[in-house]
């Protein structure tokens, strides 16, 4: 294969694997409001510092954040591009799917409640020998 | 939604792309929509506006398949395939290819339906030639009218929140 065809791929399974777990999701949802640092963001989650930290560490590889180097609080701030490059064509497919599964759960209401008119039907009507 | 929380996209392999739902259904009848035309076109639309004028099913291992799509102002989408594997209301394994040659050689689609009490999980599983038609895939997906519009972000971590 291809080398940046590689490199992409590694990167998609790094940005799938840090939006596998809730409270990253959520720690992402934070930042989109703008950024923070470990303490104001172990606040809100109940978590401890270092368990807000390790998750910060995989959203970093990841690429999905980036953290201030210099700076005391190391805020950690949103990097957009590689969540949008995930979620575009994950996005799609959960569009058309999730649109047509919608419909079919009217579809398969309709079918259930005709088969079981038909099975009243037969129950009630006349015997036949 | 009735059961949104069972729906789910995900690439379990680097050559995969699987979709699972719940449907509170005998799974019968989910298999009977999943493969009579008369029904497939009633829900396998996408996002709205779009209709099926083509939906031909030969539902037998060697038999094809044949979809179209339409919507005004758009280019119409046809994909098909041959019917690999066909157990009746169990599995469906079929091949698939889109008229725009989207991705090189075909996909393998399998369907799965699993009945557990009154709900019917299926697990739709599309397997590409290789990592990189997958990829081409997704992203010629993107440019396709069907595809979504691109998401704000935020609208998109709402949905991942949720």
């Amino acid at each position: 294969m291809e080398p940046s065809g590689n490199a992409q791929q590694a990167h998609l399974d790094a940005t799938f694997a840090a939006l596998a777990d809730s409270t990253r999701r959520a720690i992402l949802a934070r930042l989109a409001s703008g950024q923070a640092s470990v303490s104001e963001l172990a606040e809100p989650f109940e978590m401890t510092q270092p368990a807000i930290s390790k998750h910060l560490k995989v959203l970093e590889r990841a690429g999905l954040i980036s953290r201030e180097r210099d700076a005391q609080r190391r805020p950690s701030r949103l990097v957009a591009r590689p969540l949008a490059e995930a979620s575009e064509w994950l996005e799609q497919y959960r569009q058309f799917w999730g649109a047509s599964f919608q419909r079919l759960d009217g579809l398969l209401d309709s079918m259930t409640a005709a088969a079981s008119t038909r099975k009243k039907t037969r129950r009630s009507g006349p015997r036949k020998r | 939604m009735l059961y949104p929380d069972s729906f789910s996209v995900s690439t379990p392999s680097d050559r995969e792309i699987q979709v699972t739902r719940d449907f509170h259904a005998p799974r019968r009848l989910v298999f009977d929509a999943f493969t009579r035309p008369d029904l497939v076109r009633r829900w396998l639309l996408g996002p709205p506006g779009w209709t099926m004028p083509v939906c031909e099913i030969d539902l037998r291992i060697g038999g094809t398949y044949r979809y179209v799509w339409r919507k005004e102002g758009e280019k119409d989408m046809g994909m098909g395939g041959v019917f690999r594997d066909i157990v009746p209301s169990e599995r469906l394994v079929a091949t698939e290819q889109f008229d725009d040659a989207w991705y090189p050689g075909e996909a393998l689609d399998t369907t799965v339906f699993a009945e557990d009490g009154a709900i019917t999980r299926i697990t739709i599983t599309v397997l590409y030639q290789s990592r990189e038609a997958r990829d081409t895939a997704r992203r010629s997906g993107m440019e396709h009218g069907m595809a979504a519009g691109y998401n704000r972000l935020e609208e998109v971590l709402s949905s991942l929140e949720g």
